[in-house]
This record gives structure tokens, C-alpha cells and sequence, in this order.
């Protein structure tokens, strides 16, 4: 589903990610875990195709399309979805019709006619159960006056919403108690299926309670310098990191 | 700044004023220039009584001595005004047999807005008779006001059949004296619209410009006049999201609103005048006065959607004469490309326990310039008056400017006036956020936009209000590629 070959990137001429290599197949979860200024984020947004970032080498392939290629509206219509680890509000825009655009945009892209006012009701209010997420909030402005939590959750109900091939969840355990943590992730998990993958980028190892990765990847000073299974993340936790990046100290 | 964003500018400033400009209106006109002949000219074509014609000498000779207005925030360039042409009647058009003949561009443009079939067809010149059902909207429109008592005609007709209401109310609120394009309009006024509401009558509905008799050809010198006798309600709409075919570059307009006591009045504009192309030439100039007098218990509310205009120089006002009396001013003001606007409101409050409330937003875009200009007075017997106002200006790019230049002039101790005041720009982040979900930019910007406008939209009626929001995406469209 997702091929990443020597990806490198860099923001305002300082290079952040040096030579990304990373392959997702479909029924997939993959952990990205790694210290603080790794990299981790920014690769979601490269992916994603954030502008402040710029792609100097490498490549991404998706679903057989070259990614890097893409706008960034068109990679989200192909079905690549970010969680985002600070969403931003748009004030005036209520998250019904912010959803009922973007569902309907995606719609529109794989030639489907676009959802009606009731079939679209339905649905949010069954999406928006996944992740417990009061219904008020989406008579709401997107994300303003939204909790840490809430956010968060909303992240999740718009994954839901908008069914995507690939996730990547850029920190969305940050921020969250224990009850909130449980919820967003077992949302996660709920939306897993065969066809679909999962990136879970994380600082800790109790998200990975709930999702179960199949591969956790251990990013640091731009490369993936360790991959194994769910148990890496476990030791991670114990024993910190020092262990792996002493041999890539500069 | 990203590049993106910069692409994002540059097609939003290419998003040229879709509707052009039609010139097949055969006019009788007279020639350029003023002088009392002139005015005797225009009065004479109209039929006018001798008293109307007095009023017009009286506020030219006025005009003669006054200057143009240098104080707003505009770049106004010379206007000769021997150089104008201030009679044109327009002669009917030549009515098209069905909607297949209207120019497909328009059609589009039409179908874009929403706005109804018949509608459509009345605006680009169908026959509507020809093509609808045996009783036209219009008809029955006429029946249903005729039946409460409300007169809703143009000005010129007002002149002739109701002397008495027009000499009592005419130049009341906006008189002759009142500034440089008042006295202008007060001497060559074309023609306009009338409304008398009377005694305790609700109008059962909204009074659109479109709907009224003669409503061809209002010319660049319009003159409104509405009164709400006491305990009356109305709400009226001026102008049309859909494209303004005007070739005049000088406008200048004069609206007069009497509340009378207990009365209501809703205001509501959508300006979408051609803004000039986007290397600035062209495009209409519109200075404009606006005011309503508010008697006790009376209330004015002004909403003024404004897209369009190359410059434009309006600030709709309420005079709080009565006691308790109330007046709202809710405006967008958008500008794109070399657009400028200073437009905003006065609310003077003269009576006791009087309130107002200013919601102002502004968007400017291109290299325009986008003032907010407004004053706050409180007389000295105000007692217990209140104002609330809030201004927000949004930036589209770098190189735009917003401005605001609130005035508070209070002569009374018991009075509280706020002011909250914000400016913000389109941030990278929020369209990389809609980008992520699926939309294009150009989507997500009008989406921003909206939500921004939002509070003062809602102000509008709803049919309204929907084709201002396409109205102001559209505004803001170019081809992102």
C-alpha cells in the first residue's frame, strides 16, 4: 500500500529527515516510536504533503501512484488520512458542514453522488458514537473551544467519517487521560480491518495497550535505525532508548 | 511564505469579475455636464411638479459651493464631473423570446448564485409573462401590498401621485446640506424606490428592489425613500447577488429610512458591482449616504453584504432620535485585486436608554485596501445609552491592508461603549487542514470565508443570505491548478 524509498526532507534548508525507508502493506499497524526532534512528525507530514516541508530526495509510492506527486487534497481523496497532533480550529465552520464538504469531496473524486442531508445525519451520528463524541460537538466550530481530549476524539470521528486506506496518527495519545486514551484507541482499533493500515506514531508504549502493532519502527535523527515487533515497544519503555542510539551519537 | 500560498494569491487575484459588462442598452440621453438647464431637463422629463424642481435647483446651488471629501482612507482619483453624462433613460431592452437566448455565460452564473428560474429570466430580460403561468409572481406581489395599504413604487412615481408623504419625508433625514454626493444626488437624482408602510402594518413580505414596479434602470443617481409609519414592520432588500450590467463609473446614492415610533425596519443590501480588472482599471465608484432616523421604540437594522466596487465609500447610519430606540449595523465588506473601500457606520444616539450594536467584518485580499470607519456618538440627554462594537478584518496574503478608524465621542457619563477589534489571516495551517480532508483551496477558502462572515450572514434572509455565501467564494475564486 505504502512504499517509502530514501525518503529525505527538510524544513527552512535544515534537513529532517535523512533516508526513510518504510513499507505498510493493507491489514497493517505499524508504531513509529523515537525520542523528541526524531523526525516522526515531520514524516507524517510529508507524507500528508504539508507545504512547509520540502522533499529533496527519494520516493513514496501509494496505492501504485507516486505520492510525492500528488496535491495534497488529492492524496487525502485517494484515501491518506493524518491525525493531526494540533488541530486547527477554523472558527465560523460548524464540524457538520466542514464533514458533509469533505465526505462529499471524496465522494465526488471516486464518482459517487454525493451523500443526502439525512443519509449524511445517519452517519455522523453513527461515526460519532466510535469515539463516544458528544453529538453537540458537531453543531460546533471545528475544533474551537475543543478540549485537549476532544480534539483528539474528533481527530478519530473524522477518520471514521471519511473511512480512509491509510491513517497516520501523528501523536493522538498526547494529551489524553486514562479514559480518553482508552476510547480514541479502541476507535482506532474498531476502524482496523483487512483492507485498510494503520501508522500510530507514539512517545509511549500504553497507547500500543490498545492498538497492537505489527511492526514497531524506532525513528532517530531522521533514519529508521531499529524495527521489530509489538514486544520493541515494551522494552523501549523499560529500558529507554539509550540502548539503541548510542552507536548514532555524533 | 509558502509557495503555496503564494499560488493560492495569485489565483485568487485572478478571479476576475465573472459577469463583464453588456452594452446593448440603447439609452436617450442628454449631454455631458451640469448646470441648471440640466436639472430643469431632468425634471421636466419626468414629469416633476414645480416643487420637486425647486428642491433640485436649491440643492445644486448648494453643491456648487460644497467640496468633494478628501478625509476617507482612498485613493480617489479626479472626477470630472463636466464630464458626465447625468440623464439616461433607458429604453426598454429588447425582450428575449426564452431562456435559450440568454448568453450562456450568464445562465451559469445565474445557476451558480441559485437563484430562481424566474428570477433568472426577469434579470437577463426574458419575458416572464410569456413564459410562466397565467398569474405572474409580480401580479400577485402587487395585490397582496395593495390589500395592506403599502405603497411600494418608484421614486419618480412617488413624486407625481403622492406629493404629500414625499414633501414630508424627503430630504428629512439625508437633507441636501448634508454632504458633497448628497447635494449631488439631491440635484440630479434619477430615480429609485418608494416605501410607505403604514400604521401598524406588518408587510407579509420581504420588499425586494427586483419585485418593484419600474424597476428597470435606476441609473447612477439612485434615490430611496422608506418610511415605517408607526408600529409598521418591513424588511427590504436592495440590490441582487446577481450581475449588475452598469456602465456608469460614478455612483452616487442617497437611502433615507424614517422608524416611526414602534416601527421596525430591516435594511439589507448585497453590492456586487463591477470592481474594476485586476490590474485596477475600470470598475464603479460608489459613494454613497445612507441613513435612518429612529423614532421612540423604533429599530433599524442595517446588513450590507459588499463584494464589489472599485471604490467604495458608504456608511449606513442611525440617527437614535426616541427614547429606547434601537439600531445594528452588520457588514462584509470584501475587497480583492486594486479595490479600495472605507465604509462603516455612525450610530448617534440622541434619546434616553437608546442602544446600538456595530458588527463589522472586513476582507481584504490583492493588493486592496479595506477601511472600517465608524463613530459612536452620545449625546448629551442620552442617558443610559449602550453601543457594542466589534471589528474584525481578515487578510488574504501579504500585500492587502485593513484598517479601522473607530470614533467615540460621549457626552454623557451614564453611557457604556465597547469596542473589541481583531485582525487575523488565512492561516497556512487551517488550509492545509481542509487540503488534508479533502478540499481543494479554493474550496477551503471560501469555507474560511464564510464561517468568518458567519454572524453577519445570518442577518440576512435566508434565500439571501445563501446566495451571498456563494457570492463571496465566488468573489474570492481563481482556477487553482
Amino acid at each position: 500500500m505504502l512504499s517509502v524509498k530514501n525518503l529525505h526532507a527538510s524544513v527552512e534548508g535544515k534537513e529532517i529527515l535523512r533516508g526513510i525507508d518504510l513499507e505498510v502493506r493493507a491489514g497493517e499497524v505499524h508504531a513509529i516510536m523515537g525520542p523528541n526532534g526524531s523526525g516522526k512528525s515531520t514524516l507524517a507530514s510529508v507524507l500528508a504533503g504539508n507545504p512547509k516541508y520540502t522533499v529533496t530526495e527519494g520516493s513514496v509510492e501509494f496505492l501504485g501512484r507516486d505520492l510525492l506527486g500528488l496535491p495534497v487534497e488529492e492524496r487525502a481523496c485517494m484515501g491518506l488520512f493524518l491525525g493531526f497532533q494540533y488541530p486547527v480550529e477554523i472558527p465560523g465552520v460548524t464540524m457538520a458542514n466542514f464533514m458533509k464538504m469533505a465526505v462529499n469531496e471524496q465522494r465526488r473524486y471516486r464518482g459517487e453522488e454525493p451523500l443526502k442531508a439525512g443519509e449524511f445525519l445517519r452517519l455522523m451520528r453513527e461515526k460519532s458514537a466510535v469515539v463516544e463524541l458528544d453529538s453537540k460537538l458537531t453543531n460546533r466550530a471545528v475544533n474551537e473551544g475543543f478540549s485537549g481530549g476532544e480534539k483528539k476524539k474528533n481527530e478519530i470521528f473524522q477518520m471514521a467519517m471519511l473511512d480512509p486506506k491509510l491513517a497516520v496518527l501523528d501523536e493522538t495519545d498526547s494529551g489524553l487521560d486514562i479514559d480518553a486514551l482508552r476510547i480514541v484507541a479502541t476507535g482506532v482499533t474498531k476502524l482496523h480491518t483487512d483492507d485498510n493500515a494503520t501508522v500510530v506514531i507514539t512517545h509511549y508504549q500504553r497507547l500500543l495497550d490498545y492498538i497492537v502493532p505489527d511492526v514497531v519502527h524506532v525513528l532517530y535523527k531522521g533514519r529508521i535505525i531499529y524495527s521489530g515487533d509489538k514486544t520493541l515497544a515494551q522494552k523501549l519503555e523499560r529500558e529507554g532508548y539509550d540502548w539503541l542510539i548510542n552507536d548514532y551519537r555524533e | 511564505m509558502a509557495d503555496k500560498d503564494r499560488v493560492l494569491i495569485e489565483d485568487i487575484e485572478r478571479g476576475e469579475y465573472k459577469y463583464g459588462f453588456t452594452s446593448d442598452i440603447d439609452t436617450e440621453t442628454i449631454g455631458r455636464g451640469l448646470d441648471e438647464d440640466v436639472i430643469r431637463l431632468i425634471s421636466e422629463k419626468k414629469g416633476e411638479p414645480e416643487w420637486m424642481l425647486e428642491r433640485r435647483l436649491k440643492a445644486y446651488r448648494h453643491w456648487l459651493t460644497m467640496k468633494a471629501p478628501t478625509w476617507a482612507h482612498l485613493t480617489i482619483p479626479d472626477i470630472d464631473f463636466q464630464d458626465i453624462i447625468y440623464y439616461a433613460a433607458p429604453k426598454p431592452r429588447k425582450k428575449l423570446g426564452s431562456m435559450d437566448e440568454v448568453d450562456p455565460e450568464l445562465k451559469r452564473t445565474f445557476d451558480r448564485l441559485g437563484i430562481p428560474l424566474e428570477e433568472q429570466m426577469a434579470l437577463a430580460g426574458v419575458a416572464v409573462d410569456a413564459v410562466m403561468d397565467s398569474v405572474s409572481v409580480k401580479t400577485t406581489f402587487r395585490e397582496t401590498l395593495a390589500e395592506k395599504g403599502i405603497i411600494f413604487c418608484s421614486i419618480s412615481e412617488a413624486v407625481r401621485e403622492y406629493p404629500d408623504l414625499v414633501q414630508r419625508y424627503l430630504g428629512s433625514v439625508v437633507p441636501y446640506t448634508d454632504n458633497f454626493y448628497a447635494a449631488l444626488n439631491a440635484a440630479v437624482f434619477s430615480d429609485g424606490s418608494f416605501c410607505y408602510v403604514p400604521k401598524g402594518v406588518r408587510c407579509p413580505m420581504e420588499l425586494s428592489t427586483y419585485f418593484r414596479i419600474n424597476a428597470e434602470g435606476t441609473g447612477q443617481f439612485e434615490r430611496t425613500l422608506l418610511v415605517a409609519d408607526e408600529g409598521a414592520y418591513v424588511s427590504y432588500l436592495e440590490g441582487c447577488t446577481a450581475p449588475r450590467r452598469d456602465e456608469n463609473q460614478l455612483h452616487a446614492a442617497v437611502v433615507e429610512i424614517v422608524v416611526e415610533r414602534d416601527a421596525e425596519v430591516k435594511y439589507s443590501t448585497v453590492q456586487n458591482w463591477y470592481p474594476g480588472d485586476k490590474d485596477g482599471r475600470g470598475g464603479i465608484y460608489n459613494f454613497v449616504t445612507k441613513r435612518g432616523l429612529c423614532r421612540e421604540n423604533a429599530r433599524l437594522s442595517w446588513t450590507q453584504v459588499e463584494t464589489g466596487s472599485a471604490i467604495t465609500w458608504k456608511y449606513p447610519s442611525c440617527v437614535l432620535q426616541g427614547d429606547n430606540s434601537v439600531g445594528e449595523f452588520y457588514s462584509v465588506a470584501m475587497t480583492n485585486n486594486f479595490q479600495q473601500a472605507d465604509t462603516g457606520t455612525k450610530m448617534i444616539h440622541v434619546g434616553r436608554n437608546t442602544r446600538s450594536r456595530i458588527v463589522s467584518k472586513g476582507i481584504s485580499a490583492g493588493v486592496s485596501q479595506n477601511s472600517y470607519r465608524g463613530m459612536v456618538r452620545v449625546a448629551k440627554g442620552a442617558d443610559n445609552a449602550r453601543n457594542y462594537s466589534q471589528c474584525d478584518s481578515l487578510l488574504i496574503g501579504d500585500r492587502c491592508g485593513a484598517h479601522t478608524f473607530p470614533v467615540i465621542d460621549s457626552r454623557n457619563a451614564s453611557a457604556v461603549v465597547e469596542h473589541e477589534a481583531t485582525t487575523s489571516k488565512i492561516s497556512e495551517e487551517q488550509l492545509f487542514y481542509c487540503n488534508q480532508r479533502g478540499l481543494s483551496t479554493e474550496d477551503a477558502v471560501g469555507l474560511i470565508v464564510n464561517g468568518y462572515a458567519k454572524e453577519v450572514l445570518a442577518k440576512l434572509p435566508m434565500e439571501f443570505a445563501v446566495e451571498a455565501q456563494k457570492l463571496l467564494a465566488i468573489s474570492l475564486e481563481g482556477s487553482v491548478g
